[in-house]
């Protein structure tokens, strides 16, 4: 089991107010991603969480149970940091079996589950190094296998692949999605790489200076965002957020459209633009155009499209994917 | 061209390294030779070519025990330095990893008793010593010793925690460590280097401090501090005696200087330079 509920949780440092109010209900087995701008707030709420941080109102629930003023080790859960925070003076082996050295576990319990979350992490030929010893992945990793030993009833992660390069943090996104469906546990996890948000989340939590701006899939936050913040937030390319006459004729103060929401030609089209910057991915074009009388769009077109620095060309927003938003940024 | 400035400057920074090391050496070089001379010899005049006698080290040692004192030294440095570990380990974690507005305040006023002159407490501190039967015992200098060091030992070992990430120590709490494993398991195994230079500096200091040592004791509880300054006797100086005393006396800190200065610059320096 690993529900996890916040009622009305705040957290203020001194006079700042970093997180006003927060309610949120995490469902067990779950996997919950945060994200949102640095400093939104999200690494505090999962710290509240934890116990690292005391709650400056509001309570925190697991599992039914009331644990606002327990102990982190008393809450049941384990915390995957960005640097890893692994014992620098311990083996690989005694790294994983610290918490259950902690917990008293016996010998034979603790080498055992040691061993077997070895196996899981691929980390059997690694026991006996130090961590100084070991490749970012690989200790990544430990972390998560120290964070597996405890059985704990959810995992919290702190952005733990922000560290690691491009290439790695791929495989390693895998690998914990896969760890997900293989154990069944809840995960809260916290980043600002809309990438990852996106991947691994079975829901996203928006946030923004503290308070949530929208909760739901992946899919929904970006098909259907509450308001303009997680419009812009959702999605790379980010969506083109267009006021003036465009937005006024089809009746919002801002419309929003997703780079990937336009037909491109070379010969007609409603808007004509100038290309500024054209990036071929080979199964993607990103063109990035200044477009007459409305500005900067950004525009994909699956596939390659052979457009280069400045070309004119032509582009048709598809209406019926149009994001209208009104005087409050909320979505109509 | 640039390089040939470099390697002259470098040569030139080499002699003055060199040259301003030599000066800082030659008293103890001048002591060793001092004690090398017979007494005539050693109040004639400047001379660094001894006659190599070893008499004054036997007469210094048939005078006066060295052993007592050596003991005794070794028992106010060790036993010092354990106790304001034992005081400031626990004290400069809570600086460094639960700080309040006022730390910076309190590690400074610690730091700042150090800047007052000792001389100025001696009165009360000796009528003290002397009213709780302090005086000249084992017990009473080494917790005045004790306290006189805590200041450095304590921003000495705050300056090491700050370098160990705080996300390890959460990870530990995390983990289920409470307040004792945490430090135990955790912080101290990490520290090892900075505690260990702390360790030695403070066994130096204590071992060296003679304003106290000297005024507080006379026969039982007396270092090799005393020790040398009782060749200082109405009947006169014995400059060579003198020499030999303190030769014997700086010799087992010198020893452990030199085997530990490397991890001494590292724990000096730290935080100072990465």
């Amino acid at each position: 089991m690993g529900s996890i509920t916040l009622n009305k949780v705040s957290k203020s440092f001194g006079e700042a107010k970093v997180i006003p109010s927060i309610d949120l209900e995490i469902v067990d087995g779950e996997f919950v991603v945060f994200v949102g701008p640095s400093g939104c707030g999200k690494s505090t709420l999962l710290r509240l969480i934890a116990g690292l941080e005391d709650v400056s109102g509001g309570k925190i629930m697991i599992d039914g149970k009331d644990v606002t003023d327990n102990a982190p080790a008393q809450r049941g859960l384990a915390m995957v940091f960005q640097s890893y925070a692994l014992y620098p003076h311990m083996s690989v082996r005694n790294n994983i079996a610290f918490p259950l050295k902690m917990a008293k576990v016996d010998k034979a319990a603790i080498d055992q589950k040691v061993t077997d979350a070895a196996r899981v992490l691929n980390l059997t030929d690694y026991l006996e190094r130090r961590p100084s010893q070991l490749s970012g992945g690989q200790r990544q990793r430990v972390a998560i296998g120290r964070a597996i030993v405890r059985e704990p009833s959810a995992f919290l992660f702190d952005e733990p692949l922000s560290n690691l390069d491009a290439a790695l943090r791929g495989t390693m996104r895998l690998e914990i999605t896969q760890l997900h469906h293989q154990l069944k546990t809840t995960m809260v996890y916290v980043t600002h790489d809309q990438v990852e948000a996106m991947t691994m989340a079975d829901k996203i939590v928006v946030l923004n200076r503290g308070n949530i701006e929208q909760v739901g899939s992946p899919l929904d936050l970006y098909s259907r965002p509450r308001n303009i913040f997680v419009a812009g937030f959702i999605g790379s390319p980010k969506m083109n957020l267009i006021e003036d006459d465009y937005a006024r004729s089809k009746g919002a103060k801002t419309v929003g459209i997703r780079p990937e929401h336009f037909t491109l030609s070379r010969d007609s089209g409603l808007w004509s633009g100038t290309v500024k910057v054209a990036e071929h991915l080979g199964s993607d074009t990103f063109l990035h155009l200044d477009v007459d009388g409305i500005g900067h769009i950004n525009a994909r077109c699956d596939g390659e499209f052979g457009a280069r620095h400045g070309d004119r060309i032509f582009l048709t927003p598809n209406e019926t994917k149009l994001h209208r938003f009104n005087e409050q940024g909320l979505a109509i | 061209m640039a390089r040939v400035v470099t390697r002259q400057h470098k040569v030139i920074a080499t002699i003055a390294a060199w040259l301003v090391a030599f000066l800082i050496f030659f008293p103890i070089l001048y002591t060793i030779i001092t004690s090398l001379k017979t007494e005539p010899e050693a109040i004639a005049g400047f001379s660094l070519i001894p006659s190599g006698t070893f008499e004054n080290y036997i007469t210094v040692q048939t005078r006066n025990d060295y052993i007592r004192p050596f003991m005794n030294s070794v028992i106010l440095a060790v036993g010092s330095t354990i106790l304001a570990l034992i005081i400031a380990i626990p004290a400069a974690w809570a600086m460094a990893f639960s700080p309040t507005k006022r730390t910076k305040d309190v590690l400074m006023w610690m730091l700042s008793t150090k800047m007052m002159p000792a001389v100025a407490v001696l009165v009360p501190i000796y009528l003290m010593f002397r009213d709780f039967g302090l005086l000249d015992t084992h017990i009473g200098l080494t917790v005045m010793l004790t306290l006189i060091n805590l200041p450095i030992v304590v921003w000495m070992l705050y300056t090491y925690f700050r370098e160990i990430p705080g996300e390890i120590l959460e990870a530990a709490r995390m983990d289920g460590a409470g307040l004792w494993q945490e430090i135990v398991y955790v912080l101290t195994p990490m520290a090892v280097p900075g505690i260990a230079s702390t360790l030695l500096l403070n066994i130096i200091l204590a071992w060296n401090e003679s304003f106290w040592t000297i005024r507080l004791t006379t026969t039982t509880a007396a270092p090799l501090t005393a020790f040398i300054a009782s060749f200082s006797s109405p009947q006169g100086l014995f400059w060579a005696k003198l020499s030999a005393a303190s030769t014997m006396a700086i010799a087992p800190i010198l020893i452990l200087g030199w085997f530990s200065q490397k991890q001494l610059v590292r724990g000096l320096t730290f935080g100072a330079v990465k």
